[in-house]
C-alpha cells in the first residue's frame, strides 16, 4: 500500500510516581485534548458488584475536594470544552477537549480527582448516581429492542469465571449493594499515577506541558499495586458452535456471531481486522453484497471487531432479518458468507480495496485532537508504548492474501462460532 | 513533592481562530463552487448539495426524497451497484448520500491524490445515477422494514411520532422525513426517476471541496465534470409549517410493562432565518443544551428520574420543531413532566442568572473552533450556510453574535418563543400506569394514539 507519510510527533515520559505521559503537539489550531486512561474497568470488578466501575466513573464527576459535584462539566463547558468519560471491559477512560488557553484548568480538574476524589463522596452523591445508572441501564439495555446484546454476547463467548463474562452495566441488585466503602476501596486500588496513562494533543509548548504535568500530577502517591486479574486465558476457538435464542420485544430477527480472533497488539490481529472490513464495512462488503443486496435476506448486515487486548478479541458479525425472512434463512445466510470467506479466502483486488479504506479512514481519524489523543492513551495503556500508533498503517500494509486467507481457515470455521439471535416474543412485537 | 495550590487556574492568552477562509463562484450553467483550502493533512471531503429536499415533496410522495437520494449509492448508467461500490473502494472513499428536510447531500472524503477521481465518480453519482429497479424495491422495503423496526424502539419511536403530530395533517412535516409506510408502499422506481429528472439541476446544485485543494484545480475539474450539465431548476415550493393546535394536548403510546416512559414536550419552533436566532440558541443552552442546564440538573442531577434530559430547536428553513427529550422511570413519569413545565415557566418568568448566561455563552463562543477539526465538518458548515441561506460572513461573526447576547434578550426569546400555553405532550411507555398520573396535571386533553395511526 501506498501509505502516506503520516507520522505524528510523539513524546513520552514516565513520571516518577509511574503516571506515563504522552504528549503530541500539533499547532495548527488552538485547540488542545487531555485524555485520561486509567486501566481498569468493569474485569476487575469483585463478585456481587457488577457495574460498579462504570457507577464510580459517574462518582468522578461528582466532585473532589476543591471540585463541587458537577462543577467539572461547568468549568469545562465554561472553558468553551467538551468532555466526558466512558468505562469499557479493561479501562475506563476521561477526556476533555479545550481551546489550547485552557489546558491547565482541565489538567487540574483531572488532578484533583486522581489526587483528592474522596474527601467529595457522600451517601447522598451515592444514592443519586445509584439511580441515575439504573435509569442509564433501563435507557441502553432494557427498554430498548436488542438492547442486552452487549452484555449477552460477551457472557456467551468467554466463561462464567471469566472477568470478561459478566455484564459492564451491571445487575440492579449489584447496584443497589454498591457503598461508599466500595468507592474508597475501588479509589485507592485503581485510580493511581501508576495505574493510568495522560496524553495531551493539540496545540501546546512541550516545555509548558511538562511543566503543568508536573506541578499538578507529580505529587500525587503512587497506588500500591493493583491485585491481579483472573487468568484472561481462553482457547482460541470455541471447539464447537454455540447458540443462545433470546426471545424479545423486537419486530424482525436479528444475529450476532461472534468468532474468537487473535487479540489486539499481536501480530496476527491485523489479520482480523482485515477480515472484518472484508466482511462487514461499507456497501461492498460481502455481508452487505450477499444478504443485503443479492438475496435480500437481510436489511442490514456489518461486522467489526471488539479490539480487546487481552484473553481472546471478538471478531462479531451483526445481521438484522428483512421482514418476512425467517431466522434459520438468515442465520443459513450467515454461515454461507462466512463458510465462503473461511474456505475460499480473498478475491481479486480485495485486499487492495480494504487497505485504502483503513488507510482513508485512519488519516480522517487524525484529524482531530481528542481522536489523536485516544488513540495515543489506548497503546500507552496496553502496551506501554504510544508510538505503536505511527506503525499502524504499515502493520495493515504488511499483511498478504495468504496471511488473511490462513487466519480465515483458522478461525471462521463453524468450531468457532458463537450465535446470538434474537426472535420476536410470541404474542408481542409487531 | 507537595500538592500544588487549589487555586484554580485562570486562562492563558487565547490564540485567534478563524473559520477556513473559503471562495464562492459558480459555473456559467449555475452550478454553485464553494472551496475551502485546509493544507493540514492529505486529506479533501467532496460534497454536492442540492436544494432538493423532503420539504419538496407532495404530502403523498413522502419519502421519495429520501428513497432517490438513497438509490444514487446503487449504480449509475456506466457502473452497476457493485461495480460502483468497488470503485469508491479503490479511491478508499465511502460514498454516503442522503436527504434531509432541506437538502440532498452526496459526499466522500478522500487522500487528496484522488481528489480527481473521487470528484469524477461522484459527479457520475449525480448526474447519471441507473435508478435500477430492483435496487430502487429493495431500498424501499428496507425502509419499510426500519419503519417496522421503529414500533419496538421506544426512543426513536417517540422522536418521530412527536415532530409528525405538532403540524397539520395536510402539511408535508406531519409524516416524518423519510416517509411514512403509507407513502413509502407507493412509491415506484418511475417516482424516483421523475424526482431525478425534475429536481436535479445546475441551478440547485452546489459543489463544495474542503481541505488539501486549491481553488483552480476545483474550478478546472467542475468545468471538466460539470460545464455540460443543463437541465432547467424546479419552481420553489412554501411548505405550511403551522401548529396543528393552538392549545395543549397530552397523548400516550402504549407500551405495557415498559420500564421507563419516553417523553416528549415541544411545539413547532421558529425557521432558521428568524432575527432572534442567536437569542433563543442562548436561551435553549441555558434551558436544556448544556449538561448544567436547568432541565438536565433538575431531572438528573436532583431528581435522579433519568440518565439525561435536553432541550433542543431544529433548525430548517421553515419552522422546524421545538422539544424537550427525556427517558424516565414509569412510576415518576408524571413528576418528571410536571419539573418539566416549571422550567419552561421558569424560563419565561425571569431572566437568567448572569453565571448562567455566561457559561451558555462562553460555552458557544469557545467550543466554535472545535467544532470544524476535520474537512468534512467544514465542508458541512458550508453545506448548512448555502442551504440556509446563510450570509458568507456568518462564521466569522458567529462568537461576536453569541457573546453579544443579553439576559433580557434571553428572557424575551422565551417569552416570545416558548409557547407555555400551547405546549404539546408525548408518552410512550406503559399507559395503564402513567395515563391516570398524567391525566391529573391539567396539560389539556389527553388522548391514547394508535401504533398505526398518522
Amino acid at each position: 500500500m501506498a501509505a502516506p507519510a503520516l507520522s505524528l510527533p510523539i513524546e513520552t515520559r514516565r513520571l516518577e510516581n509511574g503516571l506515563l505521559f504522552t504528549l503530541s503537539a500539533d499547532r495548527t489550531a488552538p485547540i488542545v485534548a487531555v485524555n485520561l486512561w486509567y486501566h481498569v474497568g468493569s474485569a476487575n470488578e469483585r463478585a456481587g458488584r457488577t457495574g460498579f466501575a462504570h457507577l464510580f466513573e459517574h462518582m468522578l464527576f461528582q466532585g473532589s475536594e476543591h471540585v463541587a459535584a458537577n462543577e467539572h462539566f461547568e468549568l469545562i463547558q465554561r472553558a468553551g470544552g467538551t468532555l466526558n468519560g466512558s468505562t469499557w471491559l479493561d479501562r475506563t477512560n476521561y477526556f476533555e477537549t479545550v481551546p489550547s488557553q485552557q489546558l491547565e484548568l482541565a489538567l487540574w480538574l483531572e488532578a484533583d480527582r486522581m489526587g483528592r476524589l474522596l474527601p467529595a463522596m457522600t451517601q447522598e452523591k451515592l444514592d443519586t448516581q445509584r439511580d441515575v445508572v439504573k435509569n442509564e441501564r433501563r435507557w441502553s439495555v432494557d427498554n430498548q429492542p436488542y438492547g442486552s446484546w452487549w452484555e449477552r454476547l460477551p457472557a456467551l463467548c468467554f466463561p462464567p469465571t471469566h472477568p470478561f463474562h459478566h455484564s459492564l452495566m451491571g445487575s440492579m441488585e449489584d447496584l443497589s449493594a454498591a457503598s461508599l466503602d466500595d468507592v474508597a476501596a475501588f479509589f485507592r486500588t485503581y485510580y493511581t499515577p501508576d495505574n493510568a496513562v495522560l496524553t495531551i494533543s493539540g496545540d501546546v509548548d512541550a516545555d509548558e506541558a511538562n511543566r503543568l504535568v508536573d506541578r499538578h500530577f507529580g505529587w500525587i502517591p503512587r497506588g500500591y499495586g493493583r491485585p491481579p486479574l483472573d487468568s484472561m486465558d481462553v482457547p482460541e476457538k470455541f471447539g464447537a458452535p454455540i447458540r443462545e435464542v433470546v426471545e424479545d420485544e423486537v419486530a424482525v430477527p436479528r444475529v450476532f456471531l461472534a468468532c474468537r480472533t487473535p487479540v489486539l497488539g499481536s501480530k496476527d490481529y491485523y489479520a482480523a481486522s482485515i477480515i472484518a472490513t472484508v466482511l462487514g464495512t461499507g456497501r461492498g462488503c460481502r455481508l452487505h453484497q450477499t444478504l443485503v443486496r443479492d438475496r435480500q435476506l437481510a436489511s442490514a448486515a456489518s461486522a467489526f471487531t471488539f479490539d480487546l487486548s487481552k484473553g481472546s478479541d471478538l471478531l462479531v458479525v451483526d445481521a438484522t432479518a428483512r421482514p418476512g425472512v425467517p431466522l434459520d434463512a438468515l442465520e443459513a445466510g450467515v454461515a454461507d458468507v462466512l463458510d465462503e470467506l473461511q474456505q475460499g479466502g480473498l478475491r481479486e483486488g480485495e485486499l487492495d480495496r480494504v487497505l485504502a479504506q483503513i488507510e482513508t479512514d485512519f488519516v480522517t481519524s487524525m484529524q482531530s485532537a481528542g481522536d489523536r489523543a485516544e488513540q495515543l492513551s489506548r497503546f500507552a495503556t496496553y502496551f506501554g508504548e504510544p508510538r505503536l500508533l505511527n506503525d499502524q498503517l504499515q502493520r495493515y500494509g504488511e499483511v498478504t492474501e495468504a496471511d488473511v486467507r490462513a487466519m480465515a481457515r483458522a478461525r471462521l470455521g463453524p468450531d468457532n462460532r458463537a450465535s446470538l439471535v434474537y426472535i420476536p416474543r410470541i404474542g408481542g412485537g409487531s | 513533592m507537595s500538592a500544588p495550590t487549589v487555586v484554580r487556574p485562570a486562562p492563558g492568552h487565547s490564540r485567534p481562530y478563524r473559520f477556513p477562509a473559503f471562495e464562492r463562484t459558480s459555473l456559467p450553467n449555475g452550478v454553485e463552487l464553494i472551496v475551502a483550502p485546509v493544507h493540514r493533512l492529505p486529506l479533501v471531503t467532496i460534497r454536492f448539495v442540492l436544494d432538493v429536499g423532503a420539504r419538496q415533496e407532495a404530502r403523498n410522495d413522502a419519502g421519495v426524497a429520501m428513497l432517490t437520494a438513497a438509490a444514487l449509492a446503487e449504480g449509475t448508467t456506466r457502473l452497476d451497484a457493485l461495480a460502483l461500490a468497488n470503485e469508491f473502494e479503490r479511491l478508499g472513499g465511502a460514498l454516503s448520500s442522503y436527504a434531509t428536510w432541506d437538502a440532498t447531500h452526496v459526499r466522500t472524503t478522500v487522500l487528496s491524490t484522488r481528489l480527481r477521481d473521487a470528484l469524477s465518480l461522484l459527479t457520475e453519482v449525480v448526474r447519471t445515477p441507473a435508478l435500477d429497479e430492483r435496487e430502487v424495491n429493495r431500498l424501499k422495503e428496507e425502509r419499510l422494514a426500519e419503519l417496522l423496526e421503529l414500533k419496538t424502539e421506544p426512543r426513536g419511536l417517540a422522536d418521530e411520532r412527536f415532530t409528525s403530530s405538532l403540524y397539520k395533517s395536510g402539511s408535508r412535516f406531519s409524516a416524518p422525513e423519510s416517509g411514512s409506510e403509507r407513502s413509502v408502499q407507493q412509491l415506484t422506481v418511475d417516482a424516483c426517476r421523475s424526482w431525478h429528472a425534475q429536481q436535479f439541476a445546475p441551478a440547485v446544485t452546489a459543489l463544495i471541496v474542503a481541505g488539501d485543494v486549491e481553488i483552480d484545480q476545483v474550478l478546472q475539474l467542475a468545468t471538466e465534470n460539470l460545464g455540460d450539465w443543463d437541465a432547467a431548476a424546479p419552481a420553489p415550493v412554501s411548505v405550511d409549517d403551522l401548529p396543528a393546535r393552538e392549545y395543549r394536548s397530552v397523548r400516550v403510546l402504549d407500551r405495557p410493562g415498559a420500564p421507563q416512559t419516553e417523553l416528549r414536550v415541544g411545539h413547532v419552533g421558529l425557521p432558521r432565518l428568524h432575527p432572534d436566532y442567536f437569542d433563543v440558541v442562548v436561551m435553549n443552552a441555558i434551558l436544556g443544551g448544556v449538561f448544567n442546564s436547568r432541565i438536565n440538573m433538575n431531572l438528573r442531577e436532583r431528581n435522579a428520574f433519568t440518565y439525561g434530559a435536553f432541550s433542543s430547536f431544529e433548525w430548517r428553513r421553515d419552522a422546524g420543531p421545538f422539544v424537550v427529550s427525556t427517558a424516565v422511570a414509569t412510576p415518576v413519569t408524571a413528576s418528571a413532566l410536571r419539573e418539566t413545565m416549571t422550567e419552561l415557566e421558569r424560563m419565561r418568568s425571569s431572566e437568567p442568572t448572569a453565571d448562567e448566561l455566561s457559561l451558555s455563552t462562553s460555552y458557544l463562543d469557545g467550543v466554535f473552533p472545535i467544532r470544524f477539526e476535520t474537512t468534512d465538518a467544514i465542508a458541512g458548515a458550508l453545506a448548512s450556510l448555502r442551504t440556509l441561506r446563510l450570509p458568507n460572513n456568518y462564521y466569522d461573526t458567529y462568537r461576536d453574535r453569541v457573546r453579544a447576547v443579553t439576559a433580557g434578550a434571553v428572557a424575551r426569546a422565551a417569552q416570545t418563543h416558548l409557547h407555555f400555553e400551547h405546549m404539546q405532550v408525548l408518552a410512550v411507555g406503559d399507559r395503564s400506569v402513567i395515563s391516570p398520573l398524567l391525566a391529573d396535571l391539567d396539560l389539556g386533553p389527553l388522548s391514547v394514539i394508535g401504533d398505526d395511526d398518522e
